[in-house]
């Protein structure tokens, strides 16, 4: 079986993430920050070096700044609708996840003004149209580090210095990218980012976060949830201190235990060394597919300036059908179809069709990557 | 009068605690995180308890960061 379905969540994950999970579920267990006692702050500690992780991963100097929700959407929708208003207005790209553009469209119908900034056929974004958009009221540029769809990487630094000039908020979402490309919020220019953990970081499900920089007025950014801290239980309104602001209820201590361990994982690999790496099979996978006749791949085709997705079609076959063959004669898993974001392939041409997609990661071998692009030629030729 | 025995920093949340701690490891200050002693109070459970004669560095260590503490008791 060959497993080409990173994109989606990454699959197998480093043995470490299992140790430290069982081992919180074995000899922890408490509920973090709820209580004195030595399972409890052992249970806190597990949470507080999750933080620690994250914030060298991102070179945040603040562990507090970082806020832990169950995914990247939750980021997303905490970061949006906690922070923009009737009246607001907000510039986003065409190549986002509905992750992005969901929430937008939902504060849309609200009374925020978003723009659409188009994106070229192969996924790019040019910073200048971005600044072409900002009006008097713009008050945050959303943009994605990098498509889901394509690989396309975003311009996200240089975005990030033109929110800068312009003041404006700065949301990066790095669900595809962090943990494969250098990510630092000082210096890219960054106010908010929004990471998921079961993704590039190869950690569990059901984690992920939003980083809160220095420039954000926490005063104005309003929680989407309110509940029990464990701090200031006296009190019957929402802590206003990070993290707890944004942190109501229970949190998945033993995925943060998982998540805290793979990215020690990926620290000690060097993101350098697995951007490498997935740089060499992305290189591999997108000549060995250009090659064959009838297939058609999108994108910019070029490793360097994409993340390890690669999205195809073989002319004369639905997705679907390429995915159940693929599945079925070659034990080759990949996802089919929009890949949640309609944006993206509406700008690249293959909506509503959809594409092929291959999601390499770290555990892919170029073997596999051999193995399937023979499998892809033996479906073009059918069609011949 | 007795000399206090320790004194422990009183704060709004176990993550500012565990901040706490980990500054104060870096500076070589000797701490421990305990349950908040009964005749103090404090709602998160946990408190960081440090040797008085620390104090001024602890301070010093306090300042340097934006962590809103309840205050430093002497037990």
């Amino acid at each position: 079986m060959i497993y080409f379905d990173n994109t989606a969540t990454s699959f197998p994950k480093p043995p470490c993430v299992l140790e430290a999970m069982a081992k919180f579920l074995n000899e922890v267990g408490a509920n973090p920050g709820r209580s004195g006692h030595r399972l409890a702050i052992e249970s806190g500690r597990f949470v507080y070096s999750a933080r620690e992780a994250v914030a060298e991963l991102f070179h945040v100097a603040d562990p507090l700044r970082i806020v832990f929700t169950s995914n990247v959407t939750e980021a997303l929708n905490l970061a949006l609708n906690g922070l923009l208003k009737a009246g607001d207005h907000v510039i986003t790209s065409s190549m986002e996840h509905n992750s992005m553009m969901r929430p937008l469209r939902c504060l849309e119908q609200k009374g925020v003004e978003l723009t659409v900034v188009p994106c070229s056929q192969q996924g790019t974004l040019d910073p200048g149209d971005i600044k072409s958009a900002i009006r008097s009221n713009t008050v945050m540029i959303a943009l994605n580090h990098a498509s889901n769809v394509v690989g396309t990487i975003l311009p996200v630094a240089e975005v990030g210095q033109i929110a800068r000039k312009y003041d404006l908020m700065m949301l990066a979402d790095a669900a595809q990218t962090a943990g494969v490309l250098s990510i630092d919020m000082e210096k890219d220019g960054i106010d908010l980012l929004g990471f998921t953990g079961h993704k590039s970081l190869y950690g569990p499900m059901g984690t992920g976060g939003l980083i809160i920089g220095e420039r954000v007025d926490l005063e104005a950014f309003e929680p989407i949830k309110c509940g029990g801290t464990g701090s200031r239980s006296e009190h019957e309104s929402q802590p206003e201190f990070l993290p707890d602001k944004f942190e109501s209820g229970t949190p998945n201590a033993v995925g943060l235990a998982g998540l805290n361990a793979s990215i020690r994982w990926i620290l000690d690999q060097g993101i350098e060394n697995i951007r490498s790496y997935e740089i060499q099979l992305t290189q591999r996978l997108l000549e060995g597919l250009k090659s064959i006749s009838g297939v058609k791949v999108y994108g910019g085709q070029d490793a360097e300036k994409q993340i390890a997705t690669v999205s195809f079609n073989i002319q004369g076959k639905q997705p679907s059908e390429i995915c159940l063959l693929l599945d079925e004669e070659f034990g080759i898993l990949c996802r089919v179809g929009l890949h949640c974001s309609p944006a993206s392939h509406k700008t690249i041409g293959t909506f509503p069709a959809g594409t092929v997609r291959f999601g390499l990661g770290f555990f892919n071998t170029q073997d596999e990557v051999d193995f399937a692009i023979a499998a892809v030629r033996k479906l073009a030729e059918e069609e011949r | 009068m007795t000399q206090s025995q320790y004194a422990v920093i009183l704060v709004y949340s176990t993550s500012h605690a565990m901040r706490i701690e980990r500054m104060l490891i870096e500076q070589n200050i000797e701490c421990k995180l305990i349950p908040v002693p009964r005749q103090l109070s404090s709602d998160c459970g946990v408190c960081v308890r440090f040797l008085p004669a620390d104090k001024e560095k602890v301070v010093q260590c306090l300042d340097s960061v934006h962590i809103e503490i309840q205050g430093i008791f002497e037990i």
